[in-house]
């Protein structure tokens, strides 16, 4: 029974979660945002996932990554200077692209509310400061987010699949994500199996991805709404870089919206080479693929140039076609108010204290 | 729809004054001709400083000032000898920003290298050699090696303040003085370095600076007070001054010109290789003695890194080199600029495919667009001449036996570079490829350390690590 489910036996899950089910390769899939229909051709890589020994072919035939260059060159790019006009564009970029995120058992509705406020109006006293992407909770307070963001043009974001640990069955999995959906969760943020994935066993990686994506497309007490999938890879615990691009194309392979380096539970999160070598990833799938695929590095980015370096190894990594909310993404509960007091200090010239953002 | 805001370097830390004289026996002194030269900055042709070009009796006046000071600096113990180094090595590291601006106001280089790069070998330098002062005995030249006397050595203009470290830097931790002579569109930092000496309170004479052109370099090095000749340039001077010096039983070495080959197998880490294919030939402006001319590709994967080549380079930010955002900067000269321009024109005839991204070229100053060359032939002259600028030949193989054979067919030997993730070609090719530097997964990298020199015309003798001492003792 147990056997049955971890192996991706389809015909064991609730059937009305396979209805959408999407052929894998010709999907059809939008990109989180406002972007219009992008049809897929993934067709080239139909094949791949036919069987482990197929994956596994696949993923090890990517090129390697070399630590040492990656590393290199993300301490490069980490020393460009971003300075006056394009401080500020990347500041509001930033706030814009920004998953605010509280993932904590001692969330309550009364933390999420208060979230979802600054995510809305990051700071009460200026309205010019562009709203966050969206706010990122548990799959329980998804409602109280859902209510408390009506209509602000702010998403929510749910974490689901056991997050952060992803070691439950896929029954559990699934389920976690179509309560999520169902309770109004724009996005889905899945955990894959790092397990199963250390131990070879790619294919039921990409089967749980794919059976999570059937459970964003089916959710919605009307089946109407469906969910963009952003699939947490979780690179501390991949460690090595060839393992991070391997995951990135399992994950894209399998239908995944959005890749994702970290829970934020886990040291090292979202570092600058991981982050390249994801966008690289995506850089590579779209020319392979036409499908575009978004990149969200969570954890570990609390400053402002933080969030600049990442915003610079998008320009010069894929380019401005992913400078937009739609297709990159800023996981992080402290970093707002940094950017926030920064952008106060190029309008003042002045910083002020700590207590003049506001605690939430 | 991201465009980075200016974001200049100040030049206000430095201080460049209208002229300078000769740094002979610790003191400016005037040159005894009236020769003056305009340094300029290469990138807006605007002119920095005036300097002196020294005459014969001038070099004669510099040979003399350290012949005397040979006498007590090579009879210090080297732990005395050792304190001056370290402590020119710390003056050059807290003065460190200052001698960037410096170094790219005057040589065009972009400052996110010479901070980042350029500055950071040459304190490294000092501290290494400083270490080895008083450690001679055990360097495997016998038990108490002795200096050579004094040392007359002439630098090119690519790495102005880096060759002069690879140059003072072992001359005087194994007890030698020297006559230095940087190159005549580059004086700046090694007129600075002067400064410095006397800073560290050097004793008068150890370091004498003169400044010139190709006469001044051919006074010093034809000098019978000189005992030790050092010179870093074209394998053309090289070998004129080879042939100078040979029977005057002075010590010479020589490291001169190169088109290295950097050799892209189909298994290679691509990302990281099309990186290091742009830092083998774009670092500097290509400026650089062991750069990767020669593009060797492996032909399955050929298509695929010349795309990712490509769409690299258009992210290549050339333009004044003091923006902290500048991957490349001007050419140094126009002489240079001119020299470039005609390889390419070759290039072009000779029925190779020439590409550049497209990218705005200042209207002041020396410039040259990053530029590759498909479908190359060996016996195009863009892949047996050194170019010396932003240019790259691109060459397919199809078996590394192959790869070698076309990698060692070049009167060259200065470095080579490997891509692969297979450990055991990795061995397999250093061991046949014929040149002094042989890079895996990675390509310029320097470390003071490491040997540096050539095979065949690329020069003799090594700068760098335990080899680099044998240029400068008695062995």
């Amino acid at each position: 029974m147990y056997r049955a489910a971890q192996a991706g036996d389809r015909r064991h899950l609730p059937k009305k979660l396979w209805t959408h089910q999407p052929l894998v390769g010709l999907e059809t899939v939008r990109p989180v945002g406002d972007a219009g229909e992008v049809s897929t051709t993934t067709a080239p890589f139909a094949e791949v996932a036919s069987s482990n020994a197929a994956l596994r072919a696949f993923l090890h035939g990517l090129p390697g990554v070399d630590r040492v260059g990656a590393d290199a060159r993300a301490a490069m790019l980490g020393t460009r200077s971003i300075k006056t006009t394009a401080k500020a564009q990347a500041i509001d970029l930033a706030i814009s692209m920004v998953d605010l995120t509280t993932l904590e058992g001692a969330d309550t509705p009364g933390k999420v509310r208060a979230m979802c406020a600054k995510a809305v109006h990051p700071d009460p006293t200026d309205p010019s400061v562009p709203r966050v992407a969206a706010v990122c909770v548990y799959p329980d307070l998804v409602a109280t987010a859902v209510r408390a963001l009506d209509g602000s043009g702010v998403k929510v974001a749910s974490v689901a699949t056991a997050f952060p640990s992803g070691r439950s069955s896929l029954d559990v999995k699934v389920t976690d994500t179509a309560l999520a959906v169902a309770a109004g969760a724009a996005e889905i943020d899945m955990v894959i199996d790092r397990g199963a994935f250390l131990s070879g066993d790619y294919l039921k990686v990409f089967e749980e991805i794919v059976a999570v994506k059937a459970a964003c497309g089916a959710g919605g007490a009307q089946g109407e709404h469906s969910a963009h999938l952003k699939v947490i890879l979780e690179t501390g615990e991949l460690a090595t870089y060839d393992n991070v691009r391997r995951a990135s194309w399992l994950a894209m392979l399998a239908g995944a919206d959005f890749i994702k380096t970290s829970t934020g539970k886990v040291q090292p999160a979202a570092t600058l080479p991981v982050t390249l070598i994801m966008l690289e990833a995506v850089r590579d799938f779209r020319l392979r693929t036409g499908r575009v695929v978004g990149v969200k590095p969570a954890g570990g980015i609390r400053t402002t140039k933080d969030a600049i370096k990442n915003l610079v190894l998008v320009n010069e990594t894929v380019g401005a076609d992913w400078l937009t909310p739609d297709l990159f993404r800023l996981g992080a509960s402290t970093l707002l108010n940094d950017l926030l007091m920064q952008r106060q200090k190029m309008a003042t010239g002045r910083y002020a204290g700590p207590d003049y953002f506001t605690l939430d | 729809m991201f465009e980075y805001a200016p974001a200049p370097e100040s030049r206000e830390i430095v201080d460049i004054k209208p002229s300078y004289g000769l740094f002979i026996g610790g003191e400016w002194v005037d040159s005894q001709g009236d020769t003056h030269h305009k340094t300029i900055n290469p990138a807006s042709e605007e002119v920095l400083a005036e300097v002196a070009w020294a005459t014969e009796a001038d070099v004669d006046r510099a040979v003399q000032a350290a012949r005397t000071a040979f006498t007590t600096w090579s009879a210090l113990p080297g732990s005395e000898r050792a304190k001056y180094i370290f402590r020119i090595a710390r003056i050059i590291q807290e003065r460190s920003r200052e001698l960037a601006i410096l170094e790219t106001l005057d040589n065009g280089k972009p400052i996110r290298e010479s901070r980042d790069v350029d500055l950071p070998l040459v304190a490294a330098h000092f501290f290494y050699y400083a270490g080895w002062a008083d450690k001679l005995g055990y360097a495997g030249f016998g038990p108490d090696p002795r200096p050579l006397g004094v040392a007359g050595q002439v630098i090119p203009w690519n790495f102005p303040l880096l060759m002069l470290a690879w140059k003072i830097a072992p001359a005087l931790a194994c007890g030698n003085t020297v006559v230095l002579k940087p190159a005549e569109t580059t004086p700046l930092t090694a007129l600075a370095f002067a400064d410095i000496c006397r800073q560290a309170d050097l004793p008068p004479g150890v370091v004498n600076i003169v400044t010139g052109a190709g006469e001044t370099g051919a006074a010093l090095v034809n000098h019978p007070g000189v005992d030790k000749v050092a010179f870093t340039g074209s394998t053309e001077v090289g070998r004129m001054i080879a042939r100078s010096v040979a029977g005057t039983g002075k010590k010479l070495s020589l490291e001169l010109g190169g088109k290295a080959a950097n050799i892209v197998f189909e298994d290679a880490a691509l990302d990281q290789a099309v990186e290091g294919i742009v830092n083998g030939i774009f670092f500097n402006q290509g400026h650089v003695c062991c750069a990767g001319s020669r593009l060797l590709v492996q032909e399955s994967v050929a298509d695929e890194v010349l795309d990712a080549l490509k769409r690299r380079l258009s992210t290549l930010r050339l333009g004044d080199p003091m923006d902290k955002n500048t991957d490349i900067g001007a050419i140094n000269s126009a002489a240079q600029l001119a020299k470039i321009r005609e390889l390419a024109e070759a290039g072009v005839n000779e029925g190779a495919e020439r590409w550049s991204p497209a990218c705005p070229i200042p209207e002041r100053g020396f410039w040259f667009p990053p530029t590759v060359f498909t479908g190359v032939a060996q016996s195009h002259r863009i892949a047996r001449e050194e170019i010396f600028g932003p240019v790259l030949s691109v060459l397919t193989f199809r078996t590394p036996a192959e790869a070698v054979e076309k990698a060692n067919n070049t009167p060259y030997g200065l470095s080579a570079g490997i891509w692969t993730e297979k450990g055991s070609r990795i061995l397999w090719m250093a061991d046949r490829l014929r040149a002094g530097v042989v890079w895996a997964n990675t390509f310029n990298r320097f470390d003071p350390t490491s040997p540096f020199g050539g095979y065949k015309e690329s020069g003799y003798g090594r700068e760098g690590g335990r080899h680099g001492l044998e240029a400068y003792l008695a062995v």
